[in-house]
């Protein structure tokens, strides 16, 4: 298993060729106490760079963006009664998704866990 | 950036309590503390929160009072010592240029306080206008803060006793920490609070004092909004503005009937058309699930006619859901109505609903 981090701030953790898809803890608390996520429907197909996801706060409303292509075959449906598991567990039971990866070598392009500490720097 | 905002008295105050600053009406304010908005907004209800709003405009008004009513919905002639009043000023087309409050606490005149976005417009108006009849003087030197909650009394109790005898609307000048301030029972959360004027020399050391008391906590401007919004208030700029008039905001209350029997106020033979016809929009309040409604999303019926817009919209904490307030046309506006509001393209149900979301608890002695 290996985590690797985008520029908007998205982790992915990659088993196999299943993934799994969260917000960083830096995004979590820029974002403030989280009152919704909204998820997309399981079975949809998104590329790298689309928005599948919404998170709100109580002030505003920010878009999450796919990492990588793929095929949603899970979504965290405890976000819907438990928005705030994404500030407390933002890498662990506040994930978002679960991909199945099209194309495994777009992981190559995203940044490791010391790359992203830089960039939050 | 920064260096053109401009700061409060408390501005060093907010940075040292970890404020995240922000830009707001030319300031550099607090949208938030470390305890978060939610944490904030529920503080506020449950106990007692300290804001600071000296970013907002506070004059002196002495002379004819006749000149300066001329611009506003409020009847002056009906305001006694001791007593305030939360009126409106209209431009020639009945629309509103803003919201302000008008009291007669203590020492010559009238003591007004505007919106911070819309101080230097809104004097320059009244200057105009009153010239050679009043004189406005702009107060630039004063700190104003608001403490909100249930135990905002409990506070003033022990802090400057003789303010709790004041009931909601009353003002006055008394001694706080030996310095004299201008207070009213009043503020803008749909709580009992208080809203004190400080010479800006003592405002960051009274404001350390409240803070110091074991019921406030410091609340920023997000928490400010999102308790305005569930207390049904308007935020000048969203909620109205110069093309809205009182009538489709909701907001007869504001105006005394004195006021529109005479009719002698900017725009008043097309609010008296209006309050006839009884055919424009009306601001309302409305619930969903899920998703928040946010300013700008359309209001459709159920066959998918746009019929309104939302002009405020956000989480509610203490409701624990949505909440929103927008205009919507005339034959959807009763309590109940369903509709649909647009959100990321997609409709989604939601419930005409009256306002305050939250029950108000205005303390009436």
């Amino acid at each position: 298993m290996s985590t690797k981090f985008t520029e908007d701030h998205e982790w992915i953790t990659i088993d196999g060729d299943v993934a799994t898809v969260g917000i960083t803890a830096y995004a979590a608390e820029q974002l403030g106490d989280v009152v919704f996520v909204e998820l997309p429907d399981v079975g949809k197909t998104v590329s790298k760079g689309d928005e599948f996801a919404v998170v709100e706060s109580v002030k505003a409303a920010s878009e999450v963006y796919a990492p990588v292509d793929g095929e949603i075959v899970e979504v965290n449906g405890e976000l819907e009664g438990e928005p705030a598991k994404v500030n407390e567990e933002p890498t662990a039971g506040g994930w978002f998704v679960k991909f199945k990866l099209s194309d495994a070598s777009q992981l190559e392009g995203l940044m490791d866990e010391a790359a992203y500490k830089a960039h939050i720097a | 950036m920064t260096d053109t905002l401009l700061k409060t008295p408390l501005h060093a105050l907010h940075v040292e309590l970890g404020g995240k600053m922000v830009p707001f009406a030319g300031y550099d304010m607090p949208v938030q503390y470390p305890l978060g908005i939610m944490g904030e907004h529920n503080h506020c209800r449950a106990k007692a929160g300290l804001f600071d709003v000296s970013h907002m405009g506070q004059a002196r008004y002495v002379g004819d009072e006749a000149a300066l009513e001329a611009l506003i919905t409020a009847d002056l002639s009906a305001l006694g010592a001791g007593e305030q009043k939360y009126t409106l000023l209209l431009n020639d087309k009945g629309g509103i240029r803003d919201d302000l409050m008008v009291s007669r606490p203590a020492g010559e005149g009238l003591f007004l306080v505007v919106n911070a976005a819309t101080k230097t417009e809104d004097f320059a108006l009244i200057e105009a206008a009153t010239a050679g009849k009043g004189t406005l003087t702009r107060i630039n030197d004063r700190a104003l803060l608001a403490l909100q909650g249930p135990e905002a009394k409990d506070v003033m109790a022990r802090l400057c006793p003789a303010a709790c005898e004041m009931v909601f609307m009353q003002c006055g000048a008394f001694e706080l920490d030996g310095v004299e301030v201008l207070i009213s029972r009043s503020g803008y959360t749909g709580e009992d609070g208080f809203e004190i004027s400080i010479p800006e020399a003592d405002g960051a050391r009274i404001a350390k004092l409240l803070l110091a008391q074991d019921e406030v906590e410091a609340i920023g401007l997000g928490a400010r909004d999102s308790l305005r919004l569930e207390a049904g208030l308007c935020l000048y700029g969203h909620d109205m503005d110069e093309n809205r008039t009182p009538v489709e905001a909701s907001l007869i209350w504001a105006m005394a009937k004195t006021r529109r029997e005479r009719g002698d106020f900017p725009g008043a033979a097309i609010i008296a058309q209006q309050i006839q016809d009884k055919t424009c929009q009306k601001r309302i309040g409305l619930r969903l699930e899920g998703a928040p409604a946010r300013e700008g999303a359309e209001i459709a019926d159920k066959d998918g006619n746009i019929i309104g817009i939302v002009t405020s919209g956000g989480f509610g904490p203490t409701i624990e859901g949505p909440v929103a307030m927008g205009y919507i046309d005339r034959a959807f506006m009763a309590e109940g109505t369903e509709v649909d509001l647009i959100v990321r393209g997609r409709a989604r149900a939601a419930t005409v609903t009256k306002m305050p979301f939250v029950p108000n608890n205005f303390y009436r002695g």
